[in-house]
């Protein structure tokens, strides 16, 4: 991630077209997939590198350090890695119901949903073995985030509401059901000045990965856009779901029952953002409270994006945002930026990747196929 | 802005700087004087509480020996432990100040455990003695500083109507509503003072039309409980009423409708702390105090205060400087008229249960559920 990437235009130049037209033919699509995401995210780190250097930086110590800050030491690896693991979980609820071509922005509330039923799960069962307790909890927090999200899919497949707007409001209603149970009926009465509700137990802490500081949500992650991406690529219901993404009329002619899939996918795209608020509880706060709010929910629509709504392209994306946000303290400390440098790094990046979408299938070289 | 640096030399001599760092990274920052940390929950010019501790840590910036490294935006998860943690292996900070109350449970505990030969400051008071020997908490009793706001609102305004922007009503945030109501009402009797609760710290909105809403109703001096009084101040010297803050001193964001305003004084903690370490006596682990211990302070009078105004805040000012003074005494009764302090009964600053207080006196118009 430095700025000496090779620029797709002028590498055309540098390659002999067609020397191997059946290697590009083969896979000139993959190497499409890589470089183009890798030369937009170049072409964003140079505009950074200027916009940082219009204020006085010099750009190649922002490189330093947000290399050191992200990726440089054991550490800065285990700081990245525990800010992509929540992510990787909330893009795939973005990235699962694209295949249907709905755009959900919601995550956020199925997370806090999520969050809110692993919470209830535990503190009702105060005597149970650890396992059993953990076990309850995920499934409490995917059930309760599947069906937030589901709510979403019925409401468009049935009701014909805008799936983006709903699920985007059904974030406040989320915030606020959150709040009022936490200072309400949930409430610990002895947290007086921060509201909360009484803690899991650390009995019943699910811990960190061994040898490492990263919680278990970055293997749950890893395993969920796995199993997401082999559901979608390589099963029938995965291709009935992109079936019926592509042309919903066409699907309904052969037969698909579009409804059903509508819920499920919507189902499963609700309990990964409902898992990743279970382990925020189980591995990291202990107990619900305004805190789990952070925005998790919405970064991972940008995760989502990015990856171009592939589930296995969104762990690299993950641990690149990650990564960023890692470097961001580091950015702040060393270089004296504000906070909401950050900020407009994502920002660029994110232009630069959605811009680029323009140059699939018109890189000269690829077009082989 | 010099593009003319960036030559290859440059890039030379960044690279070799780039292998020099990584090699004498941990050495340099063990080298250097005394780090000191800071991390704010929100951005460190807010005019509010973060600015407030930013104005603490400015001071220390001044003193020779020390090293002062910040970072802002920092959320309530396991975003402030990582922060925390860079700052100790890739700073070598040695105290360090997480100032955002949601920060103690669990994350300052947990990487004071971690960290044992590292200082943990945190604002809110929190710690007990079953907690990290290593970490401490720290706290003001602000409400003697909105007591005299009271006063002076009460001499000012001609409706005898007040207005309180408040964020939630936990004991903290009522304890300053009731304070300020109790001084009003030392200045006149008849005084009552509003109160909109808006739900969360950092609700700019609301808080506009909380003040809007306040001053349509006839409330001409208004003050608040949230994060960034900026809003409340604004809007509300716009409409031509008289303001008190919150926090730092905001007159310069009002310089003619700001009377005077509850202020934290980290400038004068903060430097106290660090001759306590730096002495060898340490800091203690729990640390409180008001007018009399420098820890919290009233804003100078704005050009709309009257004499008598003056002269009556700056009698009980001295008497809280002097042998202190008992804000919440017997008999006091609460807004539905249940007496909530028995007759003879004093609470001092350090009652335990003012800490627990869920009660809004009377002459506060509002609810606290």
């Amino acid at each position: 991630m430095t700025s000496e990437a090779v620029d797709p235009v002028e590498a055309v130049g540098h390659i002999a077209p067609a020397s191997d037209a059946g290697f590009l033919q083969r896979f000139g699509a993959t190497i499409e997939y890589i470089l183009i995401p890798g030369a937009a995210l170049a072409g964003a780190l140079v505009v950074f590198g200027i916009f940082v250097a219009l204020f006085g930086k010099n750009p190649f110590d922002l490189y330093f350090y947000m290399y050191r800050g992200a990726f440089g030491t054991w550490f800065s690896w285990q700081n990245t890695l525990t800010r992509a693991a929540p992510l990787i979980l909330t893009a795939l609820c973005t990235a699962l119901p694209a295949q249907l071509g709905m755009v959900i922005i919601g995550g956020e509330g199925a997370l806090l949903i999520g969050a809110l039923s692993a919470t209830s799960a535990a503190l009702v069962m105060p005597s149970a073995p650890p396992l059993a307790v953990q076990l309850a909890m995920a499934a409490a927090g995917m059930i309760g985030g599947g069906l937030w999200i589901m709510l979403t899919g019925a409401l468009r497949q049935y009701r014909g509401v805008n799936e983006t707007i709903s699920s985007l409001l059904l974030v406040y209603i989320a915030l606020a059901i959150l709040n009022h149970l936490v200072e309400g009926p949930m409430r610990d009465p002895a947290s007086l000045n921060k509201p909360s509700t009484r803690e899991i137990g650390a009995a019943n802490m699910i811990g960190s990965i061994p040898g490492t500081e990263v919680h278990w949500g970055l293997v749950f992650g890893l395993i969920a856009a796995t199993v997401s991406y082999i559901l979608i690529y390589h099963t029938t219901f995965g291709f009935a779901v992109r079936v019926a993404g592509g042309n919903i009329r066409a699907a309904k002619i052969v037969g698909l029952s579009v409804g059903k899939l509508v819920l499920t996918i919507c189902f499963l795209a609700g309990a990964c953002a409902g898992l990743s608020g279970m382990v925020e509880v189980a591995a990291v706060q202990g107990r619900t409270n305004a805190n789990l709010a952070a925005g998790y929910g919405f970064t991972g629509i940008l995760v989502a994006f990015l990856a171009r709504q592939n589930p296995l392209a969104v762990i690299p994306v993950a641990v690149l945002i990650g990564g960023i946000g890692a470097s961001g303290g580091l950015l702040q400390r060393r270089l004296g930026l504000p906070d909401a440098s950050v900020l407009v790094l994502q920002g660029i990046i994110f232009v630069f990747v959605l811009a680029s979408d323009a140059l699939y299938g018109r890189i000269g070289f690829l077009k082989g196929r | 802005m010099d593009f003319s640096s960036i030559s290859r030399r440059r890039l030379l001599q960044g690279s070799a700087a780039l292998t020099l760092g990584t090699a004498l990274g941990a050495r340099s920052a063990a080298a250097a004087d005394t780090t000191i940390g800071f991390i704010y929950v929100g951005s460190r010019d807010d005019y509010g509480y973060n600015q407030a501790h930013a104005a603490g840590a400015a001071v220390l910036k001044k003193m020779p020996g020390l090293k002062v490294i910040e970072e802002e935006k920092v959320p309530e998860t396991d975003a402030v432990e990582k922060t925390m943690e860079s700052m100790i292996n890739l700073d070598g900070a040695t105290l360090l100040f997480p100032t955002s109350f949601g920060y103690y449970n669990p994350h300052v505990k947990k990487t004071a455990s971690k960290y044992p030969k590292v200082r943990f400051e945190h604002c809110g008071g929190l710690w007990t003695d079953k907690d990290p020997k290593n970490a401490g908490s720290y706290f003001g009793y602000i409400d003697e500083a909105q007591y005299i706001a009271g006063i002076v609102a009460g001499h000012t305004s001609k409706s005898g109507k007040l207005g309180f922007v408040a964020a939630k009503p936990i004991p903290q945030v009522l304890r300053n509503i009731n304070a300020f109501t109790l001084g009003a009402r030392l200045a006149n009797p008849k005084a009552t003072t509003q109160v909109i609760f808006t739900g969360d710290w950092s609700m700019p909105v609301k808080e506009a039309e909380a003040t809007n809403s306040l001053i349509d109703q006839g409330v001409d001096v208004l003050t608040c409980h949230v994060d960034g009084p900026k809003t409340m101040v604004e809007n509300a010297a716009r409409r031509g009423a008289f303001v008190c803050g919150y926090h730092v001193n905001q007159a310069p964001l009002a310089p003619k409708a700001y009377l005077t305003g509850a202020e934290w004084n980290w400038e004068a903690l903060y430097p106290k702390f660090v001759k306590m370490m730096a002495s060898g006596e340490g800091i203690p682990n729990f640390y409180r105090g008001g007018l009399k211990e420098e820890i919290v302070k009233v804003s100078p009078y704005g050009p709309a205060v009257s004499e008598t105004a003056r002269k009556h805040a700056d009698e009980v000012k001295a008497k809280f400087m002097a042998t202190g003074l008992t804000i919440f005494k017997g008999p006091l009764v609460d807004n539905k008229g249940k007496t909530v302090i028995a007759a003879g009964t004093e609470r001092g600053q350090k009652d335990p249960e003012l800490e627990k207080m869920d009660y809004l006196v009377e002459g506060v118009i509002g609810a606290t559920a």
